[in-house]
């Protein structure tokens, strides 16, 4: 076992982990962050998206080891200081870009990045860039229309939602 | 004007800000205090005879609390089959022992064969490792023909076959069904697979077991679609326990798509385990496990005949089908290619003779049941694939072919069975056309081809049944439950109201279109009305929610027991307002008596049943709670029409979506934003299956696509933004609401009208192709176009 300290929604978070433990685990079984979910074992769902110093990463696919020291943000720390929703989660209700709600936190900390990277994504970059995030319920339609209007598009030309 | 509250108003879903900010409630996000972990060693070979399993070295292993074998379920139940089909002979559906854990015989890979149980689940995998299987391989039997062929190989060695029913419906009677076909004027054969699927709801099953030796009770917190059902199999047949000693819980549930309806050999085992154990035992499926346990769908292979007049009108249509059961019988399995596929093989047509053969055979293989549609895309897909390639044998217009053979008066009564009560699909093709813009085909097609694609335009009709019921009907064929749903409405003091259903929500929103019925029903605001499920410790019953099932028949409950509520509310306000009950109307949250300017608030009557110092208590209960269980009168049906247009990129077989159009009669609907977002969820399915999706098993009954890595889901790039209209409204005649249901709709319409614009696309483009078997792959459509 061995400890490891980083930064966790902005508070000092630290424990005892193995070697092997994942940084999704740490997480949800030390810290008690359960909204990063996991769907699979393989590194494809996306489920699992967390930002480590500014980047999405798949949390099943790096050691906490690997965070030592490192800004990591999760879903719980996305809403705005008030604790209303931020311009993302908005969209998404407002969008109805969820169902079950299981690969929404990935999909939430994926669609931040992509407009940290690109504010005003086209149809299909949105789609591109969701290679790494599985959804069964949605069929994707209300998802890419949630995060086309969370970058301020006007979306009201793409059918129902 | 679009309504801003109530019945067909689209409200944000409440659900939406707990799952937003990382707050839902799943059951992995569970832990029980003291709990220990279960890790499950599944069978790598899909069969063999256990000579022994050594479990000695791991039971030493640190950490390890105990190891079950097969051995430690010897004296309890197999798990049940929930359906009971009776053959062409009168015989009943062979039906084998289905056990928690292997004992003697391992049928697929992925069966359980030991659990470990230990402090940490990486203890219990460690365990595991170290125990020492001995194991005689036998032959598997994985190909549905090859099994049913004398001297195969049998799954069971007590049954007398690899077949465990022979069924016929519709008319049997084989001669008069061939006299049609023998005067026919043209006969169109078609022969397909519809590939097996798995479900794969984003959250993997998982499962916690936790016994009270104080009370003598259990608590299952579990995945499941349906709490009150796993109660009862898992008590009643498999574990032998008083229903009231067990809770099950279902809490937050990450997706199902049907694989979250059967009770599973884990559920069981963890119930089972608490109590062995003396401490809960949780378990949390990999997506690896999950591919080998989780039940698999569809899976059939058919042959499909359609005979029609010189005029063109459907005169006959018989089809042969073997369909995979796999190594046991999964809950709701046999009923899947039987009562949920038969009876849809009328289609959306007038054919007056309809003839169903079904062969159900066991294999090898991961058990298959139910998924998104359960046996009505199956029928579907065969239906709208013939008919399109009897078009193209005629070299008649689709559409045309399709109208000229819908039913158009109702109710119908179908050579399979069902009483359609009501329905226009001649309204839904009419929108669809408008929909998906058939009018401008031609020049995309145009511009297309000036881009060196193939571009094709395919479409299909469905119906499907929902709420499947009434139970009585459904027992005579063979169901071993009610399919009615229940609902308590409890009024608080205040006024504000929990209502509690059986149905569950697992992403289709019922917390928040369930209230928007009772506000609207009373007058209230919907924030005033909550809705709990998934929990029988707080729910007093139901059967749950599949089959596009829960509006039109727990929202039925749901509304009969608000009935109740404002009948004796009526009867309160009565008395304080010193009139007749006859005369008490309800608008707005205010009671009146008719043609005078009293009134009383909802809030003064709800206080006044629980502190009724004015009451009429001679008469009247204090308290308002009523609770309803509702048994439909029919199915409710569905329809539409689906197009889909494709381009085809010639040079690699590549398939593209370019536009997926839809038009449905869901009959009345309560959450237009909800329905619009089932109806996307399906086309993704349905996409995914006819372009992506293949379980596929290798001759050793090894599941080849048994990763995201090897099974192809569908992506965001792999669709297109959708069109869909359910505008087009004819509302079930039977139901208080007047809804149909939606939720499976999407997966059962889109296959066909995915590959019927295939074929389009590439006869355009000279290619003689008639049918290609899904997945539309790329190797698979160029081998088609270059064979």
């Amino acid at each position: 076992m061995a400890k490891v300290s980083m930064t966790v929604n902005g508070k000092a978070a630290s424990g005892e982990v193995e070697g092997r433990t994942l940084l999704s685990s740490f997480l949800r079984d030390t810290l008690r962050l359960t909204g990063t979910h996991v769907g699979c074992d393989t590194s494809q769902c996306g489920a699992c998206v967390v930002h480590v110093d500014g980047k999405a990463v798949k949390s099943c696919t790096m050691l906490a080891l690997e965070a030592e020291g490192a800004e990591v943000a999760t879903i719980e720390g996305q809403a705005n200081a008030d604790g209303s929703l931020n311009v993302i989660q908005q969209a998404f209700q407002d969008h109805h870009g969820l169902q079950c709600g299981f690969c929404t936190p990935g999909m939430v900390m994926s669609a931040a990045a992509l407009l940290k990277d690109n504010p005003k994504p086209s149809e299909q970059e949105v789609r591109d860039y969701l290679e790494g995030n599985l959804c069964r319920c949605t069929g994707y339609h209300n998802i890419v229309k949630a995060i086309m209007a969370a970058s301020g598009q006007d979306v009201s030309s793409i059918a129902a939602e | 004007m679009p309504k801003d509250n109530g019945i067909g108003a689209s409200p944000k879903r409440r659900e939406d800000v707990r799952f937003l900010t990382g707050a839902g409630n799943y059951t992995d996000d569970i832990n029980v205090n003291g709990q220990a972990y279960v890790h499950f060693l599944r069978a790598d070979v899909a069969h063999a005879t256990i000579n022994s399993i050594d479990t000695s070295a791991a039971e030493t292993m640190p950490g390890v609390v105990k190891i079950f074998t097969g051995a430690d379920f010897a004296e309890v139940g197999g798990i049940p089959c929930g359906w009971g089909v009776t053959d062409r002979h009168g015989n009943p559906q062979q039906e084998p022992r289905h056990p928690i854990i292997a004992h003697d015989t391992i049928r697929h890979v992925g069966e359980i064969v030991a659990a470990v149980v230990a402090d940490t689940l990486e203890q219990a995998r460690d365990a595991a490792e170290a125990i020492d299987l001995d194991l005689s391989d036998k032959p598997a039997v994985v190909d549905m023909t090859k099994a049913l062929a004398d001297g195969s190989p049998k799954v069971h060695e007590d049954l007398s076959s690899n077949l465990c029913y022979d069924w016929v419906f519709g008319n049997p009677d084989d001669d008069a069904v061939q006299a049609a076909f023998d005067s026919a004027a043209h006969v169109t054969t078609l022969e397909l697979v519809n590939n097996r699927l798995v479900a794969n709801p984003m959250e993997p099953r998982v499962a916690i077991g936790d016994y009270s030796r104080g009370t003598d009770e259990y608590t299952l917190h579990t995945t499941s679609q349906n709490p009150h059902v796993i109660r009862l199999l898992m008590c009643a047949f498999v574990l032998g326990l008083p229903e009231h000693k067990v809770r099950v819980i279902a809490p937050d549930v990450g997706g199902g798509f049907g694989s979250k309806i059967f009770h599973y050999a884990e559920e069981a085992f963890c119930t089972f385990a608490a109590k062995a154990c003396g401490r809960a035992v949780k378990w949390t499926s990999t997506r690896a496990e999950a591919f080998i346990s989780d039940a698999h769908g569809r899976d059939h292979v058919t042959k499909i005949e359609l005979a029609l007049d010189a005029d063109n009108n459907f005169t006959a249509l018989r089809t042969n089908t073997m369909a995979n059961m796999g190594a046991y019988l999964s809950t709701f399995s046999t009923s899947v290619p039987s009562y949920l596929h038969g009876t849809l093989m009328a289609g959306n047509y007038k054919t007056p003779i309809v003839q169903v053969n079904v062969k159900t055979v066991f294999t090898n293989t991961v058990p298959v049941d139910a998924y998104r549609g359960a046996g009505r895309p199956e029928a579907t897909y065969q239906l709208e694939r013939v008919i399109d390639k009897a078009a193209r044998e005629l070299d008649a217009d689709p559409i045309a072919l399709r109208r000229q053979n819908f039913i158009t008066e109702f109710p119908y009564e179908t050579p399979v069975a069902l009483t359609y009560d009501t329905g226009d699909y001649v309204a839904t093709m009419d929108k669809l056309e408008q929909v998906a813009d058939l009018a401008g085909f031609a020049a995309r097609r145009a511009e297309s081809e000036k881009n060196g694609k193939l571009r094709g335009f395919g479409v299909n009709c469905y119906i499907e049944a929902c709420g499947i019921a009434p139970s009585n009907i459904v027992g005579m064929l063979g169901a071993r439950a009610g399919l009615y749903d229940a609902a308590t409405v409890r009024v608080n003091a205040t006024g504000t109201i929990s209502v509690f259903v059986g149905a569950h929500s697992h992403g289709q929103g019922h917390e928040t279109s369930f209230p928007q019925v009772v506000a609207d029903m009373i007058g209230i605001d919907e924030g005033m009305v909550d809705i709990v499920h998934g929990d029988t410790g707080r729910v007093p019953f139901g059967m749950g929610t599949y089959g596009s099932r829960s509006i039109a028949v727990c929202g039925s409950a749901m509304v009969r027991a608000t009935e109740k509520i404002i009948a004796k509310a009526k009867k309160i306000a009565a008395h304080l307002m010193e009139a007749s009950d006859a005369d008490i109307e309800l608008k707005d949250g205010q009671f009146t008596v008719a043609g005078t300017d009293k009134s009383v608030a909802w809030g003064d009557v709800c206080l006044t049943a629980y502190v009724p110092h004015n009451y009429p208590l001679e008469e009247l209960e204090p308290g308002l709670e009523e609770t309803a269980f509702y048994d439909p009168a029919n199915f409710t049906y569905p329809a539409g029409a689906y197009a889909c247009e494709v381009e085809v990129d010639p040079d690699t077989g590549k398939v593209t979506i370019e536009r997926f159009s839809a038009a449905d009669d869901f009959g009345n609907i309560i959450n237009p934003m909800i329905v619009d977002g089932q109806v996307h969820g399906g086309l993704g399915q349905g996409i995914g299956q006819a372009l992506l999706e293949n379980a596929a098993y290798d001759e050793d009954g090894q599941l080849l696509s048994a990763s995201y890595m090897d099974y192809a889901m569908p992506r965001a790039d792999d669709v297109p933004f959708y069109q869909v209209d359910h505008s087009c409204q004819t509302p079930c005649t039977h139901n208080p609401l007047g809804v149909k249901g939606c939720g499976e709709a999407g997966a059962i319409g889109s296959p066909p009208a995915v590959v019927n614009a295939v074929i389009d696309a590439l006869q355009s483009g000279g290619k003689n192709v008639t049918h290609i078997d899904m997945p539309l792959s790329p190797p698979r459509v160029w081998a088609a176009m270059n064979g």
